[in-house]
């Protein structure tokens, strides 16, 4: 009745599982070195405490910490028989500083997988401090003005917008609807020649790391864009047999109770040669997006993202902080605007909700340049 | 003797079955007081893609929210889906622990209304569709889409589903709530193209008691109309413009900014109100706004909230004055009132909205001649949808930039816009409200007619 044309996979008579590759075996003594519970709650309520000591105008304080400990099995027809244990740590730290009429409101987010160390090895103090310039440069800060403009968007949570804006476009849960722009480009030059992209679930401890995704296939590096051409999608077990695309150990699900779908795991830009300080040299009359806040893709490839913290660049300089800004674009019209990338590559944890349900990834980015783009204000 | 077995018959939720489950558990664990929140729910939903099935799926969920007071009165909360007696057990040690990690200056207790006479809805059951009828009418219903006009190339986003619920409160002082409902949703977003021109996409949702009573030809129809209205699309400069909102688009805005009226968040300090902001003028005479969960379009609603405090009719701004906040047990309690029935169990009791009706205040003064979006010769932007919602708001601030969809109308002739942003400030919004259209509009999430606002930045070309 579904006329799928198996492929690769499928379709094989069911001869048994294989042995069981139990990925899980050697993290059974993650679950002893865990701290208890009150050891957390000291710590989070000691960084919310420095947020009130040392940040004058800080009003409202927020900690969170969340732990989920998951053990998965996967058995399928095909012979497939893996086990992991998943262990997902994070804290949260949240502000609103507020004085008159002025607010503004800070967050961020630390987040690992299978690091039981993670809430010793946390440096309370620079996130607190972090935290509070932040709120203090955007309490007073003035709206936008609307406009196109060339930006520099910071490393880290930066990243966020190639995740939402190019990410999801290059799952086959899209190639599969006819709902992306990049779904008859594969080696074809998508993106300016300073992007190199990639989607792996391999780096230690990352937020989006797994050692077997949700249909037991081991993760692996997949480079989505190489100098500018694309040449992989993020595919899953059904986005092989409806798209052609080879599995890339990207079936993930919040639970057994969604189907496994193509997801992202870490996901990022690589760094390029830059200083981030070069980037900015190069712009008369720009932006600097410091922090992004969450962000949109719609049906048909628009994105739109908040930005947390922005600074007005002029004549090759960071000068005054603005609020109200947002990103506006379409994928294909930015990635060929990404002109240059500085060296200062790192990674930032966070959730995305999709087909599947809520899962950990980690996105990230150098600095990275954008030529152009439409700036939403006031 | 396992719980689960029991309730393994209908109803799942067995409210005598679980208390006297609880009397017993918590008499062994020497825990005096608790109350308990459940839902249950069995859903069956389908979607297609080029008359191929995308997914068929079929899903029986249930969660459980406990709650258990020492002997310091601090409470403790733990949630679970495991109804079992050992899943309770353990749910109610594991709360009772966490009772004494509780913040001593937040004492939730049961809800003075808990107990209070409520009329349930006596529901007869419906006949499903089930998967297979689900399957071949969605797949009909993507076909003759399609066949509507030939730049709508796919449905992309489409789905069909059925559910029937249930939900229980419970409590140690002999409360004793119980509902089932059911529900049933048909979306549609078609995606449509003409040569060398952009995709564009829009779609429409129907909701009712059953999949009998889904009007599919309806839902058809609107999808169509509402995506072909977009195909003669152009961009539209930066600048300030009359605003007019549709009913969906303005519901959304002011629900994303409950934070105004809402008790949990002026106590937590990150709404823009105060305590003292009560008989305060928050917006226009023009506006008067209820939040009415037991309105008649509300399909999926409740009698009883997550503490068992009864659902009401709670005027929150009447003739652009603040009226009332929206409250928990203990947030009513900070404030010297009767909770609202807007309690949500969970890790910490929440406080939210139910189902918002926007009405023109019949006391409103009008700062201009009277709008009508489909008759007007003023220059305007019609706001069909606001998009991004969770990224765009900031409640704590009151600021928002949010894409949208809509038209730039001009000398009575609609033009859709390409892509736009509207940014602007919540407050500034509703003290800018220049004219509230009469009819009011039922839809999915709320009631309200179209709403002029004097002018707001959009962010286009």
């Amino acid at each position: 009745m579904l006329n799928l044309d198996p492929l690769s996979i499928g379709k094989n008579k069911f001869e048994g599982l294989k042995n069981l590759r139990d990925y899980g075996e050697t993290k059974q003594t993650h679950f002893n070195k865990i701290p208890l519970l009150n050891e957390v709650t000291e710590r989070i309520l000691k960084g919310t405490s420095l947020l009130k000591e040392k940040g004058n105008k800080i009003e409202v304080r927020r900690g969170t910490y969340s732990r989920s400990n998951q053990e998965v099995i996967v058995a399928s027809s095909d012979g497939t028989f893996g086990r992991d244990l998943r262990l997902y740590q994070s804290i949260g730290l949240n502000a609103l500083a507020i004085d008159k009429e002025y607010r503004s409101s800070i967050g961020r987010r630390y987040g690992s997988s299978s690091n039981p160390d993670q809430i010793s090895e946390w440096n309370i103090e620079s996130s607190v401090d972090e935290i509070i310039d932040s709120a203090n440069n955007m309490l007073y800060a003035n709206f936008v003005e609307a406009g196109q403009m060339p930006a520099v968007l910071a490393n880290k949570f930066g990243g966020v917008i190639f995740h939402e804006a190019c990410g999801h476009l290059l799952e086959t849960t899209q190639i599969e609807r006819g709902t992306s722009p990049f779904q008859d480009k594969l080696n074809q030059k998508i993106a300016n020649s300073a992007v190199t992209a990639i989607d792996e679930g391999l780096t230690e401890n990352a937020f989006g790391s797994l050692s077997m995704d949700d249909e037991g296939m081991p993760t692996q590096k997949t480079v989505l864009i190489k100098e500018g051409f694309l040449k992989r999608f993020i595919s899953d077990r059904a986005g092989e047999i409806r798209t052609g695309n080879k599995r890339t150990g990207s079936g993930r699900r919040q639970n057994y109770a969604f189907p496994a779908a193509s997801r992202m795991r870490n996901t990022y830009i690589e760094k390029g040669n830059y200083a981030p300080s070069e980037l900015i040299a190069t712009i008369d009359k720009g932006i600097y997006c410091k922090s992004m806040g969450g962000g949109s893709v719609g049906a048909t490839g628009q994105f739109n993202f908040s930005v947390e913290e922005a600074y007005l660049i002029e004549k090759g300089k960071l000068t005054t902080p603005v609020k109200g800004a947002t990103l506006i674009g379409e994928a294909k019209e930015i990635l060929p605007k990404i002109s240059m990338c500085a060296n200062d590559l790192d990674l930032a944890a966070g959730y995305c909700g999709s087909v599947s349900g809520n899962i950990n990834v980690t996105v990230g980015q150098p600095h990275i340049k954008v030529d152009s783009i439409t700036i939403g204000g006031r | 003797m396992v719980l689960q077995n029991e309730l393994d018959t209908k109803p799942i939720l067995n409210t005598k079955l679980i208390k006297d489950r609880l009397n017993i558990l918590s008499k062994e664990e020497n825990i005096s007081k608790w109350d308990i929140g459940a839902s249950s729910s069995n859903d069956v939903s389908v979607q297609v893609y080029k008359a191929e099935a995308k997914q068929l799926k079929a899903s029986q969920r249930s969660s459980v929210t406990l709650r258990v007071w020492n002997e310091n009165e601090m409470i403790g909360i733990t949630s679970t889906s495991d109804l079992s007696e050992k899943g309770l057990k353990k749910a109610l040690i594991s709360a009772k622990a966490a009772s004494y990690y509780a913040n001593e200056n937040e004492r939730p207790n049961f809800s003075p209304l808990s107990k209070s006479d409520i009329k349930v809805k006596a529901r007869s059951p419906i006949k499903e569709f089930g998967v297979k009828k689900l399957y071949e009418r969605l797949k009909q219903a993507e076909s003759d889409l399609i066949n509507k006009h030939k730049a709508i190339i796919d449905v992309p986003y489409n789905g069909f589903s059925e559910v029937n619920y249930e939900r229980i409160y419970v409590n140690s002082d002999g409360a004793e709530r119980y509902l089932n409902n059911t529900q049933s949703t048909l979306y549609l977003y078609a995606k449509a193209q003409e040569v060398n021109r952009k995709p564009r996409s829009s779609g429409s949702i129907k909701i009712a008691y059953s999949s009998n009573e889904i009007d599919i030809e309806k839902c058809i129809e609107e999808a169509a109309m509402r995506t072909i209205s977009h195909l003669d699309y152009k961009p539209i400069k930066t600048n300030k413009y009359l605003i007019c909102f549709k009913p969906e688009a303005f519901l959304d805005l002011i629900d994303s900014f409950s934070n105004l009226f809402n008790a949990r968040s002026i106590l937590d300090g990150v709404s823009l109100s105060n305590k003292d902001s009560i008989g305060k003028k928050l917006s226009s005479t023009l506006l008067n706004l209820n939040d009415n969960g037991l309105h008649k379009s509300n399909i999926g609603s409740y009698e009883f909230d997550g503490e068992g405090t009864p659902t009401q009719d709670i005027c929150i701004i009447e003739n652009g004055k603040l009226k009332n906040f929206i409250h928990s047990e203990a947030t009513a309690k900070q404030f010297g009132v009767l909770p609202t029935g807007h309690a949500g169990l969970g890790a910490k009791v929440s406080v939210s909205t139910d189902w918002l009706v926007i009405s023109r205040s019949k006391n409103g003064e009008l700062s201009n001649n009277k709008l009508d979006h489909k008759n007007s010769n003023e220059e305007f932007v019609l706001i069909e949808n606001l998009n991004a919602l969770h990224a765009g708001i900031k409640p704590s601030q009151g600021s928002f930039s949010l894409p949208f969809d809509g038209w730039h109308v001009k000398n009575g002739i609609k033009r859709s816009i390409e892509s736009a942003t509207v940014a602007g400030d919540i407050r500034a919004v509703l003290k800018g409200i220049i004219d509230i259209e009469e009819k009011q509009i039922e839809t999915h999430s709320g009631v309200s007619p179209h709403v002029w606002v004097e002018e707001l930045s959009i962010t286009g070309e």
